[in-house]
């Protein structure tokens, strides 16, 4: 009696899909595939179902009619008149505009604090340490909430600035009303003539590039560095100022002034804005000092070591061997805190203020009961806006990759 | 013809997940009790104690309609809904009835597809303002910042009437009452406006409700009353007919002191009679037991008393009958007959 039977020769068996090796993970990917796709086209025929039982068939028509509601923030021209689809863009303005100061102010912050933790003083690196731990492990809507409150209840009301025994003037040489409405700065006004000023202004900035790259060239032939940053300034500020005396004085500032309930004149920044703003900006700060830290201790100590033995300055050392070298670790991270930070902006409605969530996601829903095309839309707004994000970083990124020669 | 069955079971099991409107009276007497949407918090009108007792003129409907249906004035669930979230939760299914100063108007009947039932207060949008502010007129407002809760009416009116009055104001959105309170006496707005019934029933929680005034005008319509989805009409009907026993048991004099008495035997008013189920069939033809509309009343009173108890002028919040009184003193409310 043979113990050896022949393998089995010719003939696929349907048990060969799961027993086979060579098909197995082709087998459980496709089986996978289709329950995926079963499981999107359950909850599609679900929504569509449901919505028809309730009469309330998918349609986009309601973008077009008049909204009937005001929104305070409007960047762009807007009345209650106009279409939903406009409050949507007034919503997606206001959107981008938190989006785009927090990540600023988050990066400034966050970098500072980043270097700060490493620093060498220990009451300063504790402090830092400090802000960090307290800032990331508070949720972010109760931080937003907060430096709500505080601004409510802790700056005067307008009518405190009224009337000859005012309790409340305005500050930095009368020029700016803090109010706990929001801020009034002065805005500057233009004049006949200021278009030369502007002209002149952005032919500086044109004029300091090429200063920068032809320092640059002059040093990598000659050795001597140019005292570039006070060069810089001046190309900068002494033209633009000189045409703006030999013309007389094209530009003024517009201040605030109180007219009736509230200030009137110069720049208005609800206390809204400020509060959303500067409660995202310090809270991504946190994370963006823990990524800052852990780049630049990526870098090998034989770096700075190398660096100082070829007589460079602490403050050179960073800034031409250690930085460079760790934004590599820092920006992929600091993208995903961009993104974040961006998503995060949609708590605004609890300062009331009107970013996208509120007037297309919460006004517009509202009104028209549509809930699902509002959110479908909402959704591919911040999909969009996170996507071209993270689009530019990429290409940040890819800029100050290492390049492999 | 694997692939058929397939689809098959699909779309059983789609249809079974379906949409669950119809019924909603099996629904709550199967799960034993009534889950209602009030606001988040509105004294008078709908407000938790610190024990969680929901109490007010808005939860009162609540408690009548689950002691119609299930004889247990304490058989309700509240959800807590906000100006924005209330549409919602109605219409996903997660409350059973809403009841949250909220005003019946054509395109949320019509377009947002719900069902109001009556009307419980007639109200309009007014203004309050701090008494010191030395404002007369709304449309001395030129100008002011408004505190406006979002997803109302009012948000709409304040628009309109700034618009034809052509005057400018800068809103200031907020969710809940509470935080419009709050943002409105820390001088945050100069103006708070919403339902006239909202601004007296939120003055009254002030340290110093004298200082602040109510301007005389009233710009708007807000007819404020319970809520269904549209698609079930044995269920609207059960919210509609206790919200009129209410109103029919002030009208036949009919109260929470004698309703044990009346409905022991029939007496000699015949609407009575069928009202509290001694004569007819009026409950049975609702699905409900005969008892129904009695157990409604007993649950917290009439109408009027369930007025005067919460809101009323004996209250902190001091509202007239005005408009609400019953037609037979001049009012609007009115409850078609019981027969
Ligand atoms: N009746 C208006 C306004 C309703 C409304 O928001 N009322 C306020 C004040 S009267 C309220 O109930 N607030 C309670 C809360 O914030 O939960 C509507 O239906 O749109």
């Amino acid at each position: 009696m043979s113990a050896i039977t022949d393998p089995p020769k010719g003939g696929f068996q349907l048990s060969q899909l799961i027993y086979d090796t060579r098909y197995r993970s082709m087998t459980i990917q496709i089986v996978a595939l289709v329950l995926f796709l079963v499981g999107v086209g359950w909850l599609l025929n679900n929504a569509a179902q449901n919505l028809a039982a309730l009469g309330k068939p998918l349609g986009f028509g309601f973008l077009g009619e008049a909204a009937g509601y005001d929104i305070n923030q409007k960047l762009i021209e807007y009345n209650n008149q106009m279409s939903h689809g406009r409050a949507a863009l007034v919503g997606v303005m206001n959107t981008l505009l938190v989006a785009v100061l927090g990540c600023a102010l988050a990066t400034v912050l966050g970098v500072t604090i980043g270097v700060l933790r490493l620093s060498n003083n220990w009451i300063v690196a504790r402090i830092m340490t400090f802000y960090i731990e307290a800032l990331r492990n508070v949720p972010v809507l109760l931080w937003i909430v907060l430096l709500m409150a505080i601004f409510i209840e802790s700056f005067p009301q307008p009518k405190d600035f009224r009337g000859d025994d005012a309790v409340a003037t305005l500050k930095i040489f009368e020029s700016v009303a803090f109010t706990n409405r929001g801020f009034y700065i002065p805005k500057p006004d233009m004049f006949a003539g200021s278009m030369f000023v502007v002209f002149v202004f952005l032919a500086s900035i044109v004029g300091m590039f090429f200063f920068r790259s032809w320092s640059r060239k002059r040093q990598e032939a000659t050795g001597e560095i140019l005292p570039n940053f006070w060069i810089s300034l001046g190309i900068l500020i002494i033209p633009a100022l000189l045409v703006y005396f030999v013309l007389g004085r094209p530009i003024g500032l517009e201040y605030p002034e109180l007219k009736g309930f509230n200030f009137k004149g110069g720049i208005y920044m609800r206390n809204s804005l400020i509060a959303l703003t500067l409660a995202l900006a310090l809270y991504t700060a946190a994370f963006i000092a823990e990524n800052v830290r852990a780049g630049i201790m990526a870098i090998s100590k034989g770096q700075s070591e190398a660096a100082f033995a070829l007589g460079l300055r602490p403050s050179r050392t960073m800034n031409l061997v250690i930085l460079p070298q760790a934004l590599r670790v820092i920006i992929p991270p600091l993208i995903s805190q961009y993104l974040n930070l961006t998503k995060n902006s949609s708590l605004a409605i609890a300062v009331g203020y009107m970013d996208v969530t509120g007037t297309l996601g919460g006004i517009t829903l509202n009104q028209t009961g549509r809930e699902m095309e509002c959110l479908l839309i909402l959704m591919a707004i911040y999909l969009a806006i996170s996507l071209t994000i993270s689009t530019v970083m990429n290409w940040y990124n890819e800029s100050v990759k290492l390049r492999e020669r | 013809m694997k692939n058929s069955t397939f689809v098959g079971t699909l779309a059983a099991a789609t249809f079974a997940a379906g949409f669950a409107a119809a019924g909603t009276l099996d629904d709550v007497k199967a799960k034993g009790f009534v889950q209602c949407g009030v606001s988040t918090g509105l004294v008078g009108f709908a407000a938790a104690d610190a024990n969680g007792n929901w109490d007010g003129f808005d939860v009162s409907v609540c408690r009548a309609v689950a002691a119609a249906v299930l004889g247990d004035a304490q058989a309700v669930k509240f959800t807590p809904t906000t100006g924005k979230t209330r549409f919602t939760a109605l219409a996903s299914g997660e409350v059973d009835v809403l009841a949250r100063n909220t005003t019946w108007t054509f395109s949320r009947d019509v377009d947002l597809k719900f069902t109001f039932v009556g009307v419980n207060y007639y109200d309009g949008q007014g203004f309050m303002v701090p008494k010191e502010l030395g404002v007369a007129s709304a449309k001395d407002l030129d100008g002011a910042t408004v505190c406006i809760q979002t997803g109302t009416t009012t948000e709409l009116n304040l628009a309109d009437f700034f618009r034809t009055n052509n005057i400018s104001y800068e809103p200031v959105p907020i969710e809940t009452n509470a935080e419009a309170q709050q943002q409105y006496l820390a001088g945050a707005c100069d103006v708070y406006t919403t339902d006239a019934s909202g601004l007296a029933a939120t003055r009254a929680t002030f340290e110093s409700p004298d200082a602040h005034t109510l301007l005389p005008e009233i710009i708007s319509k807000e007819p404020l009353g319970p809520l269904v989805r549209h698609g079930d009409d044995q269920w609207a009907d059960i919210v509609r007919w206790t919200m009129n026993a209410l109103i029919a048991a002030e009208e036949l004099g009919v109260t929470s002191a004698n309703i044990k008495e009346s409905a022991m035997e029939a007496g000699n008013n015949p609407e009575i009679n069928r009202l509290l189920g001694t004569e007819g069939n009026l409950g049975e033809q609702l699905g409900l037991s005969a008892d129904w509309a009695k157990n409604a009343i007993a649950a917290g009173g009439n109408y009027g008393e369930i007025f005067s108890r919460n809101i009323g002028e004996s209250t902190p919040i001091g509202l007239a009958r005005g408009l609400n009184a019953q037609w037979t003193d001049g009012g609007l409310i009115y409850t078609p007959p019981f027969r």
